[in-house]
C-alpha cells in the first residue's frame, strides 16, 4: 500500500434500538485512498456521511464492513479491526483529528491543553511548549487567554485552541472535520496555512473543508461521498 | 435467670461454691500460718478448681512456646471486679505452689489497697508465704511496674493485663489485628509511634510502649512505664501476662529478645529523671511524684517501695530523707 | 495478548437467585484505563469487589503480572502475598472516604501507612514523602497534621488518592471516587486524577455511573447491565456510536456526556 490512509468497500449503518430498532445505512461501498503529501477532501451536501467516514478513520465510529487501512510506519493497521489499544497508539502516533468543537477539559489551561497533545504526540516538554506558544500566537489566541481554561472563550477561540491542539505533533495523518467553520477570514487563512505546511511536510490529509479559499490553498483533491450513498431514498 | 431469683443481697457469693476439699488434697492440707479460719477450707488451693488451673496452665504453656502470641483462654469471674487485676490473679492462680513466696505490687508499691488485697487473697486461699521484698519471692505479681531490683532465675513475674492488644488503639476490628498478627504486619504500630513524634515532637508514649518479643509478635507490655522495657529484655525471670476482661495470656520466657519498637531518627528512650529520690537518693530509677502541701511543695521518691526501704536500711540518704 | 497487567476470565457471583456478575473476561494492559459504567444494581461494584479479591467468586479466575514479570493467579496466593501486593502495588480508592482512611490519624500518618508496613524506619523520610505527596494532590503541607475528619470531602478524595499512590502502585481501583461531590470540587478531583494516572502510567479499573468521568478518564469502557457486560469497546467509540440498546438509552440519559 503506496496509499498512507485507504477505505476499502467501507460500510456503516447505525441502528437506532430506542426507535424500534430502526437501520439508518449511512454509506456503503466507499472505497477511496490519501497518498502522503496529498489531501483528499470528502465531498458532499450534508448527511451523506463525510464525518462519519472521518470518524470511522479515527476510530471513533465503529466500522461495519470493509477495511480501513492506515499506514503506521512499516506496518498497515485496518482500523475496522483493530484492538482498542491499537487504535490509541495509532492516535499516539499516526493520527490526528481536529474535531469541530472543542472538548473542555475542566481546570486545564488553553496553553496545557495544546502542551499536552504535543507530549502525548511523542514531543518533549520543552518542544511542545514552544511549538503549543507558537502555534497559539500564530492563530492570533491572544496571550492573555493562554493560561486561561478555555470553558469561559469564545466559539472561535475556542476552536483555534482545538486546531492547535490538533496540529501541534506532526502526526503522518491529519484528518479534518470543518476545522475553519467557527473563524473569520482572517484566521482561516491561518489554518490554511497551517494544513497546507503540514501537507508540504508530507502528511496525508483527509477533511471535510467548505469554504472555498481554504480546499483552493491545501490543494485539496475532491472526493465524492455521494459516490457511497446507500438506497436511503428509496 | 433462675439464679438470679435465688441470690440473697449480702450473701457472700463464694458461700455458695461447694467445697473443694477434695481436689488435690490441698485445702485440707495447707501450711499452719494459713489457717487463719475454718472457711479457708471451702476453697480449693489458690481458689480456682483444679480444671481451671490445668486450662490456665494449658494456655500458659502456649504462651511460653510462641512468646508475645496472645493466647486465648477461658477466664473465669473472680471474686473481685475486672480491672483490679483478675488476669493476672488467675495466672498467679494457675502456678502458684505451697512452697511459693508471693509478692504483689501496685505501682511498684507493695502498700497499696489493691496489692495488700490480692496478697490477702491469696494467703487465705493458698495460704502461701507473702512478702514485700522483692528478692524473697518466687512470684511476683503486678500491675505497671518492674521490681528495680534485677529478677531472677527462680522467680517469675505476673503481669496484671488491661488491653493486651497492641494493634487496638487504630484497628477495633479484632479479625483484622490477628490477621496482622498472623502476617507479622505491623505497619501500623508504627503510625502510632509516628502520630506521637508528629504531634508531641517525640514518642510521647510513656505507658504501653510496645515490643517485640523474640523478633516476631508486637505485644503490648501494657501500663508498664516504657522505664521498665528493658528490663523486659533478656530477663532472666519468666514473664507472663493475663487480662482478665479480655481473656488472653501472653508469655516472655527468660532470656528473650525483647526489643521497643522505634524510628531511626527518633530511637527508643527511657525517661530520665532529673533528681535521685528524695528519700533514698537512688539514681536511674522510676520515681513517682508526690505532692507535700497545700503550697504544691512535691518531692519525687522511689515507684518501687521496697527497693527504697532497702536502700534507707543500707543507710543511703536523699535530701528528704531521715538518717 | 500476552502482556497484559491482569486478566479477569470467566468471573461469576451470584447472591441467592441474584446474579450479580455473569461470566465476565476482560484483560487490562499496563497504563491502561478502564472504566465500568451501569446504573445501581448493575454489578459493576461487585466485579470491583471480585477483582480486589474482597469478595470471591463462585467460578472464574482474576490473574495479575507481578513485579517479577510471572502472572499469578490470585486465588492461588498466600493470604500473605495478596495482603501484601494489595498494600504495595495496587491502591483502592472508595467511594466512602471513612473507609479508604483511618480517620483518627493524622493525614501523614495515613499517606505514610503504607511505607511503614513496607518496613521504613525513618520518621524524617517518611514525612518528607508525605509533604511530597500531599502536595502532588494539592493538599496544603500545613494540614499535615490534621485529621481526615477536619477535611472537605473533596480534601478526604485527594489524601486517599496520595494514602494509595505513595508506594508508586501500577494498578488503581476506583469505586465511583467522585460521587457525592459537589460539581466544582469534583472537576478538580478528576484532574487531578487524570494527571496522576498520565504522570506515573498507572492502570486503573474506575467504576462510575457517570459517562462523563469515563469519557475524560479511561481508554476504554464496559458497560454492565443486570450482572454482565452488553458493550466494551474503545472509550470515544462506545459512547458516540453505541451499538447494543442499553448503552444507547444510557448515552441518551445524560446531558451531554
Amino acid at each position: 500500500m503506496n496509499a498512507a490512509l485507504e477505505f476499502r468497500d467501507v460500510s456503516k449503518s447505525f441502528t437506532l434500538h430506542l426507535r424500534g430498532g430502526t437501520v439508518l445505512p449511512v454509506v456503503a461501498g466507499a472505497s477511496f485512498a490519501v497518498a502522503p503529501g496529498e489531501c483528499g477532501v470528502l465531498w458532499g451536501p450534508s448527511g451523506t456521511g463525510k464525518s462519519s467516514l472521518l470518524r470511522m478513520a479515527y476510530g471513533n465510529y465503529r466500522c461495519d464492513g470493509g477495511a480501513i487501512l492506515v499506514r503506521d510506519g512499516g506496518r498497515v493497521i485496518d482500523v475496522a479491526r483493530a484492538a482498542p489499544r491499537e487504535v490509541l497508539a495509532l492516535r499516539a502516533r499516526t493520527m490526528s483529528y481536529v474535531s469541530q468543537f472543542l472538548r473542555v477539559i475542566p481546570r486545564v489551561s488553553a496553553r496545557d491543553v495544546v502542551e499536552a497533545a504535543g507530549r502525548e504526540g511523542g514531543m518533549s516538554e520543552a518542544a511542545a511548549r514552544a511549538r503549543a506558544g507558537d502555534l497559539l500566537a500564530r492563530l492570533n489566541l491572544p496571550e492573555r487567554l493562554w493560561n486561561l481554561p478555555p470553558a469561559t472563550f469564545s466559539g472561535g477561540e475556542q476552536q483555534r485552541v482545538n486546531i492547535a491542539r490538533g496540529l501541534i505533533a506532526p502526526r503522518p495523518i491529519l484528518l479534518l472535520d470543518e476545522p475553519t467553520a467557527s473563524l473569520d477570514a482572517q484566521n482561516r487563512a491561518v489554518v490554511a496555512e497551517l494544513v497546507e505546511e503540514r501537507r508540504a511536510a508530507g502528511a496525508a490529509i483527509l477533511g471535510i473543508v467548505h469554504d472555498a479559499a481554504m480546499r483552493e490553498a491545501i490543494g485539496g483533491r475532491i472526493i465524492d461521498v455521494t459516490r457511497f450513498g446507500t438506497a436511503r431514498a428509496a | 435467670m433462675s439464679d438470679m431469683r435465688e441470690f440473697r443481697p449480702g450473701a457472700d457469693p463464694s458461700s455458695r461454691l461447694p467445697p473443694r476439699s477434695g481436689d488435690d488434697g490441698v485445702a485440707g492440707a495447707l501450711p499452719p500460718q494459713a489457717g487463719r479460719g475454718d472457711e479457708a477450707s471451702a476453697y480449693n488451693f489458690a481458689y480456682l478448681d483444679e480444671g481451671t488451673k490445668r486450662m490456665i496452665r494449658r494456655a500458659l504453656l502456649k504462651a511460653v512456646a510462641v512468646p508475645g502470641y496472645q493466647v486465648p483462654f477461658a477466664s473465669r469471674e473472680m471474686p473481685m471486679p475486672y480491672g483490679w487485676g483478675t488476669g493476672g490473679v488467675q495466672v498467679t492462680a494457675a502456678i502458684l505452689g505451697r512452697s511459693d513466696v508471693l509478692k504483689v505490687i501496685d505501682q511498684g508499691a507493695d502498700d497499696t489497697t489493691n496489692a495488700v488485697s490480692i496478697r490477702r487473697f491469696f494467703a487465705k486461699t493458698a495460704g502461701v508465704a507473702t512478702t514485700t521484698h522483692t528478692a524473697e519471692a518466687s512470684v511476683i505479681q503486678t500491675r505497671h511496674r518492674i521490681p528495680e531490683r534485677p529478677l531472677t532465675e527462680n522467680q517469675t513475674l505476673v503481669y496484671q493485663v488491661p488491653i493486651p492488644e497492641p494493634l487496638r488503639f487504630l484497628e477495633p476490628r479484632e479479625t483484622e489485628t490477628r490477621q496482622m498478627h498472623a502476617l507479622a504486619e505491623y505497619g501500623l504500630m508504627h503510625v502510632k509511634l509516628y502520630e506521637d513524634i508528629s504531634r508531641h515532637g517525640h514518642i510521647a508514649t510513656t505507658y504501653a510502649y510496645p515490643v517485640e518479643v523474640a523478633g516476631r509478635y508486637v505485644m503490648d507490655p501494657s501500663p508498664t512505664p516504657k522505664f521498665d522495657n528493658p528490663k523486659m529484655d533478656d530477663c532472666p525471670a519468666l514473664q507472663l501476662f493475663g487480662a482478665g476482661r479480655e481473656r488472653r495470656i501472653y508469655a516472655v520466657p527468660p532470656y528473650t529478645k525483647v526489643r521497643s519498637l522505634d524510628f531511626e531518627d527518633h530511637p527508643f528512650r527511657v525517661q530520665r529523671f532529673d533528681q535521685p529520690c528524695a528519700l533514698c537518693a537512688a539514681e536511674g530509677v522510676y520515681l513517682d511524684e508526690m505532692l507535700m502541701d497545700d503550697s504544691g511543695r512535691r518531692m519525687f521518691i522511689c515507684s518501687d517501695t521496697d527497693h527504697c526501704e532497702e536502700r534507707r536500711a543500707a543507710g543511703h540518704v536523699g535530701t528528704e530523707g531521715v538518717a | 495478548m500476552s502482556d497484559a497487567l491482569l486478566q479477569a476470565r470467566g468471573l461469576t457471583k451470584r447472591y441467592g437467585a441474584r446474579l450479580a456478575c455473569a461470566d465476565i473476561s476482560f484483560d487490562l494492559d499496563p497504563g491502561e484505563v478502564l472504566a465500568i459504567v451501569g446504573e445501581s444494581g448493575s454489578g459493576k461494584s461487585t466485579l470491583l469487589s471480585l477483582i480486589a479479591t474482597e469478595l470471591a467468586p463462585d467460578a472464574g479466575t482474576v490473574s495479575y503480572r507481578m513485579r517479577d514479570g510471572v502472572m499469578r493467579d490470585l486465588a492461588g496466593l498466600s493470604k500473605a502475598e495478596r495482603r501484601a501486593l494489595m498494600r504495595t502495588d495496587w491502591g483502592f480508592v472508595r467511594q466512602d472516604a471513612t473507609q479508604g482512611l483511618r480517620m483518627a490519624v493524622s493525614a501523614g500518618g495515613n499517606v505514610g501507612e503504607r511505607l511503614m508496613g513496607l518496613g521504613e524506619r525513618h520518621y524524617g523520610q517518611i514525612r518528607a514523602q508525605a509533604i511530597d505527596w500531599l502536595d502532588r494532590v494539592e493538599i496544603a503541607a500545613d494540614r499535615i497534621d490534621d485529621p481526615p475528619t477536619r477535611f472537605s470531602g473533596g480534601m478526604r478524595q485527594r489524601l486517599q488518592i496520595a494514602r494509595n499512590l505513595v508506594t508508586t502502585p501500577r494498578l488503581v481501583l476506583m469505586d465511583e471516587p467522585t460521587s457525592g461531590l459537589d460539581v466544582s470540587v469534583q472537576a478538580r478531583l478528576l484532574d487531578l486524577i487524570r494527571r496522576l494516572v498520565a504522570e506515573l502510567g498507572l492502570a486503573v479499573i474506575i467504576v462510575t455511573h457517570d459517562l462523563a468521568v469515563a469519557r475524560l478518564l479511561s481508554h476504554r469502557v464496559m458497560v454492565m447491565r443486570a450482572g454482565r457486560v452488553v458493550e466494551t469497546g474503545l472509550t470515544d467509540q462506545v459512547l458516540d456510536d453505541p451499538a447494543d440498546a442499553y448503552t444507547q438509552l444510557l448515552v441518551s440519559s445524560v446531558l451531554a456526556a
